[in-house]
């Protein structure tokens, strides 16, 4: 039998049964389009929890100077006098860093036309909203030669901003007074909120870490550090390195570090574990995706096997020998998964990008799950439409015939 | 060549049903020349179906020999005997066994798709035409089964049993799901086919009557032939059907 034959025949075969020809390949459908589907949600909430995540800082590494012991008394953290802007230029580079930010704070006194506003004076570098994924609102953050030349700008935080000028006015070129001297106002921080230790983190101001040394309090040293490292995997082991560092720096033989180094450990294995549910859930619901499609193939195909077995027989009662039967049922299968199949991936990218325009709900489709299902539906499909006729096949025509 | 067509010797099948062995057939002998109507009777459990399938190689004898035109099918492979399925036996079945939700057209032209035919499709159609026309189920080569009498449908079967021009026609029951005028109607057809083609005929009925169209009858008991007897007075369906005509009904 002539491989032009053998499509005759599966092709008239599909289209005599359309009933079932449309209820496998909705089962394929059905299976392959859910799991592209509930895999992009999946992995586009996946990657937005992470994103959260890391906009929390889990890569961050706080250096503050401290700890620092006169005589037995022990000082408590920011007091001591020993990092210095050299400490941080030398963390820059230090293997595993990304962005650091020295940092030196003092409270002050705005004053912005008839208003004014005590705040939170932070002095930082220019990679501050780098670190915290933190965007502007308007106009844009001080600039490298800013902080050279300790430029008296400023970068107002949004509640700072509303009280000095209102929610409605656009403050930047405006110039404020902070402690009486004159700064010029280059942008404002979008709101970010309370931190997680309950701070109001947009009541602040920005200004260039050396202007808040040179200009506002007169010192030489810094109190902190903040640092980020290159991936949330590598924080620890960043941390280390820049300990290690400064105690080389400092010269510090016993155990008396007079800094300390803080990551967000808890951060991060909140992170670690929130990766590990959604991956778990995602499985979880290919799994059930994939059952569901596969046992709605199953079922068709085997609720037609008498049917199918006798049509079998009476193809070998009037000549059909074992292998034109096989062949049939084989392009039969092979022509059902794969239009199933196809409409299946089809509608489920359909699907995902519905919901991402529909809904802004993050999709990402994953080639795996495309994969991995249109395989498994296809698979089921074969084996299911082909087990049982190689069984009847293998019988002889009357008992194919017979068969109840 | 030989002008017998079928021969049988010692054929036995038994059927392991359970713990038990059925003896099916008990060492049937049986010679067929060609261009022979041979009927066969016999009660339910006489063996007469079995000795059909495999007569039909649709089922395989349990030892004994037989002879298809001199070729001994029991030493056959499977593919060999679809090879003989297709070209030199058409069977006719009590229950019609057409495939559902087809026409009746597709339903004839099926032997012809297997069995290496290089035949076209236009001609594989025009064939398949002319079949149903033969049958005189030219008006309706495109109904389905469900759409037809039990009478037409069988004439559809008869006309795929015939499609590839085989020398041996079986037939099992044919007229065992039809009422008396159809069958009448339908016996003319074998009758013809057997006189006009000289195609051998072989056919399984369980009423007497029915086998009295034949030219030689063989009656089956607990597997072995009872009797094997020419038929004196054979009944001729086309003159019977002329003398039903006047109450004629279409079927």
């Amino acid at each position: 039998m002539s491989f032009v034959m053998v499509l005759t025949v599966a092709f008239k075969a599909l289209a005599r049964n359309k009933m079932r020809t449309a209820l496998t390949m909705l089962g394929m459908i059905i299976g392959v389009s859910a799991v592209i589907t509930m895999v992009a949600l999946g992995t586009g909430a996946q990657s937005s929890i992470e994103s959260q995540i890391q906009a929390a800082g889990t890569n961050m590494i706080m250096v503050s100077a401290g700890n620092f012991q006169q005589g037995g008394v022990r000082m408590g953290q920011g007091n001591a006098s020993s990092l210095t802007p050299d400490d941080a230029l030398a963390i820059r580079d230090v293997p595993g860093v990304q962005y650091v930010a020295p940092g030196v704070n003092t409270r002050g006194q705005l004053v912005a036309g008839n208003l004014n506003w005590g705040t939170q004076v932070q002095g930082t570098d220019v990679d501050l909203p780098s670190i915290r994924s933190w965007p502007m609102k308007t106009g844009a953050f001080f600039t490298p030669i800013d902080v050279t030349t300790a430029s008296k700008v400023a970068v107002l935080g949004s509640v700072a901003h509303e009280q000095l000028f209102g929610a409605d006015i656009d403050p930047v070129g405006q110039v404020i007074r902070i402690n009486n001297q004159p700064f010029t106002v280059t942008g404002v921080m979008t709101s970010k909120g309370q931190s997680g230790m309950g701070q109001d983190q947009d009541d602040v101001v920005y200004v260039p870490y050396t202007t808040v040394m040179k200009k506002l309090r007169g010192i030489t040293y810094i109190q902190n550090i903040t640092v980020s490292a290159a991936s949330a995997a590598e924080t620890t082991p960043t941390a280390d390195r820049i300990a290690t560092l400064l105690r080389s720096r400092h010269q510090i033989q016993d155990n008396n570090d007079d800094f300390m180094v803080r990551t967000m450990e808890e951060m991060a294995s909140v992170r670690v574990q929130a990766t590990e549910t959604m991956t778990a859930l995602l499985a979880g619901i290919a799994g059930v995706s994939l059952l569901v499609g596969g046992i709605g193939i199953m079922n068709i195909m085997l609720v037609s096997v008498t049917e199918r077995t006798k049509e079998i027989g009476l193809r070998m009662a009037i000549g059909a020998r074992g292998r034109d039967v096989l062949m049939q049922f084989l392009v039969e299968a092979v022509v059902l998964s794969l239009v199933g199949g196809s409409i299946g991936i089809a509608l489920g990218l359909g699907f995902s990008k519905g919901v991402t325009a529909w809904m802004a709900w993050p999709t990402k489709v994953s080639a795996d799950s495309v994969a991995v299902a249109f395989l498994f539906a296809a698979m089921t499909g074969v084996f299911f439409g082909f087990y049982p006729a190689r069984k009847a096949a293998a019988l002889d025509p009357i008992d194919a015939l017979r068969f109840e | 060549m030989d002008s017998t067509v079928i021969a049988t010797r010692d054929l036995v099948k038994t059927f392991v049903v359970g713990d038990h062995q059925v003896k099916a057939l008990r060492g049937i002998n049986l010679d067929v020349p060609r261009g022979e109507f041979l009927t066969v009777t016999g009660a339910s459990g006489s063996g007469k179906s079995t000795f059909m399938h495999i007569i039909g190689c649709l089922d395989r004898p349990s030892s004994g020999q037989y002879l298809l035109d001199g070729q001994d099918v029991s030493t056959m492979s499977k593919n060999d005997l679809a090879g003989v399925r297709n070209k030199k036996i058409g069977f006719v079945f009590q229950g019609f066994n057409l495939l559902s939700r087809t026409t009746a057209l597709d339903n004839v032209e099926l032997p012809m798709l297997y069995g290496g035919s290089t035949l076209k499709a236009a001609e594989r159609r025009r064939r398949a035409k002319d079949m149903l026309a033969a049958v005189g189920l030219g008006e309706r080569m495109l109904h389905y089964p469900n759409q037809l009498s039990g009478g037409q449908q069988q004439r559809v079967a008869i006309a795929r049993a015939l499609i590839n021009d085989p020398s041996i026609l079986l037939a099992d029951e044919p007229t065992g799901n039809l009422d008396s005028r159809t069958s009448i109607e339908v016996m003319g057809l074998f009758q013809r086919l057997n006189i006009e083609r000289g195609i051998t005929v072989l056919l399984i009925t369980h009423e007497t009557d029915i086998a009295e169209y034949g030219t030689r009858t063989v009656a089956f008991r607990d597997g072995k032939v009872l009797t094997d007897k020419p038929v004196l007075r054979r009944r001729a369906a086309d003159e019977e059907l002329a003398n039903l005509q006047e109450p004629a009904e279409a079927v």
